[in-house]
């Protein structure tokens, strides 16, 4: 598997990640020598191993349904450029 | 996923354009917001209505180095959905992210499951109707799956001129979403699915159904076709909140892409939105790109794993479910299939009238329920839970008529009496003189008053025996409307000597 710099282009954007033209074609090889790598494991035969989904066999940590957190909305905005009354303020996104 | 069509082409749901019939075909996914104290990936409350970002934890509000730690109530409600829908659970299911960006989200990704749902196939029985002749019709709608997601926060746009307004107490708040297969064949068809899937979430007590609070909402798939052709494009209707709004934008919908194909035109499958006030659906401005969600895993998160005993466990307490009651009420209380529809159609109205039909003639309750008190309620526009009248205040208006205390007529002043002053109707039978009266003694005498009364009449009823009506008119009159209608007329019967 390999990918040309217009997939490279794309994917970036869809991360909205700024990336130039002359990143791009650079980003183009280092990505492709990476997916070479990753094309090798290709090469061993899986079929009947399940995916790893932890290095040691543990099940998920689950959580009671009782309120625990929240009632900090001061800190919830505390970093955010533009606020009121504890909203968020963003530059104005209609659909 | 292929799409397998499980209906007949059937003409009454057919749609007439300018070159003949068409079919509708309906698919939808409905968002229904699991009850539970905190939200599915946070100890945040899920509360309706709190001050802006008040229910936020650092987690819902993507702060770097926070880690989901998943709430075990939303897993078990889930599993009683799908059992509720008699759909398969899968004993493993795996959390992705499923990527996009908007202000709402702060993570970037909305935690979903994709390749691998909590809840796998199930069937929803939905009836269709009443038609003119009052018949239901069963269909069957096949469910695709069941999957745990987690929901965004709001946006506000009209607040400010150039900036819009962010609160995420809903994000993070846990979702069910439900995803039907393309099954339904009209807007009544989706209409009264949506209305049963509420109904069940409700019994299940897994989701409170308020479509107005956003509990509950559907993305609407509609394409048209000519009858039992291949299937048509798509077009997804976002976030319609109301039953009334999914019939009228798939209405709307199937309209436009008959007048688009019937005009030698071809459907775009695009994303479109309802608008209540025009009723109309319009295109959402097109994101070429945003259905490339790079679904993967999500690292933070283990599979998710539980046991058969488990699931069994959880399926041994499931409550009575509207199906179930409904057959329940047609083979043990002898109902019509029509009235325990009506009757299990809301989990409060089920609980009032059984209430009622306790140890009663379950017919003569059904009635009283269905027609004076939803009937009542449905004109005073109140929930039955906000009913006057309590169930045992109505089931002691059925025993009074049941003993043959008063007349299906006074029951009905009873009735009103009650609804509007309260009190023990046996106690308001007595003070308010409303006891039939089938002393045959007063009966008679009230009889012979009137044919004293009115010697020409009698002649007549002699030639013309339906006259008889009269007299008995007469001696309801006579008495309050309270002597036994039918010891009346035999009464005035044997005296005219029309026997």
């Amino acid at each position: 598997m390999s990918v040309d710099i217009t997939t490279v282009k794309r994917v970036a954007r869809l991360a909205r990640i700024a990336v130039s033209e002359e990143d791009a074609a650079r980003m183009t090889g280092e990505l492709n020598t990476i997916l070479g790598f990753v094309e090798q494991l290709n090469e061993v035969d899986v079929r009947d191993v399940e995916p790893m989904t932890s290095v040691t066999p543990m099940a998920m940590k689950k959580r009671e349904d009782i309120v625990t957190d929240g009632n900090k909305a001061a800190d919830i905005v505390a970093n955010a450029p533009a606020t009121e009354e504890n909203f968020f303020l963003v530059p104005k996104v209609v659909e | 996923m292929s799409i397998v069509d499980t209906r007949t082409p059937d003409p009454k749901r057919f749609i007439s354009g300018a070159t003949g019939d068409w079919e509708v075909v309906i698919g939808m996914e409905v968002h229904a917001q699991i009850t539970s104290n905190s939200k599915l990936f946070s100890g945040a409350s899920t509360e309706f209505g709190a001050a802006p970002n008040n229910n936020v934890s650092l987690v819902d509000a993507a702060m770097p180095g926070m880690l989901p730690v998943i709430n075990e109530e939303c897993v078990r409600q889930a599993i009683r959905t799908g059992l509720g829908l008699r759909a398969q659970i899968n004993l493993k299911s795996v959390f992705d992210r499923k990527n996009y960006f908007y202000p709402d989200l702060p993570q970037g990704y909305q935690i979903s499951q994709f390749k691998q749902p909590i809840v796998g196939e199930g069937t929803v029985t939905v009836s269709v109707g009443p038609d003119s002749k009052g018949n239901f019709e069963d269909i069957e709608v096949g469910v695709e799956r069941l999957h745990l997601e987690q929901d965004a926060g709001k946006s506000m746009h009209d607040q400010h001129p150039t900036m819009s307004y962010v609160d995420l107490n809903r994000s993070g708040v846990a979702l069910m979403e439900i995803v039907s297969k393309p099954d339904m064949r009209s807007s009544d068809e989706a209409k009264a699915y949506l209305t049963k899937l509420r109904t069940i979430v409700r019994y299940l007590g897994t989701c409170d159904g308020n479509m107005d609070e956003g509990s509950m909402r559907a993305d609407v798939n509609v394409s048209v076709r000519k009858p039992g052709g291949a299937f048509g494009t798509r077009c997804e209707i976002k976030n319609v909140n109301s039953i009334r709004f999914v019939g009228q934008a798939i209405e709307y919908e199937a309209r436009r892409q008959i007048g688009i194909l019937e005009d030698g035109g071809s459907i775009d499958q695009e994303t479109r939105l309802f608008d209540p006030n025009k009723g109309e659906t319009r295109s959402m401005r097109s994101k070429e790109e945003a259905h490339d969600y790079r679904y993967f895993p999500d690292p933070d998160l283990l599979p998710l794993e539980f046991d058969q005993a488990y699931v069994d466990a959880l399926g041994k307490d499931l409550p009575e479910l509207p199906d179930d009651k409904k057959s329940r009420l047609v083979s043990d209380l002898g109902l019509s299939a029509y009235d325990a529809s009506v009757l299990v159609s809301e989990k409060a109205i089920a609980d009032y009238f059984e209430k009622v039909a306790v140890s009663r003639d379950g017919k003569l309750a059904a009635n009283w329920v269905i027609n004076d008190l939803m009937g009542g309620l449905n004109k005073a526009g109140k929930p039955i839970e906000e009913s006057p009248i309590s169930p045992d205040q109505l089931g002691a208006i059925v025993d009074l008529i049941k003993e043959g205390t008063i007349s299906g007529k006074i029951a009905k002043d009873l009735f009103e009496i009650v609804w509007n002053e309260g009190g023990d109707p046996k106690e308001l039978v007595e003070s308010r003189g409303m006891k039939q009266v089938t002393d045959t003694g007063a009966i008679e005498k009230a009889v012979d008053e009137v044919i004293a009364a009115n010697p020409d009449k009698v002649e007549q009823a002699r030639a013309k025996p339906t006259l008889a009506g009269w007299f008995v008119g007469q001696v309801m009159k006579a008495t309050g409307g309270k002597a036994n209608p039918q010891a009346v007329n035999d009464l005035v019967k044997a005296r005219l000597g029309l026997e």
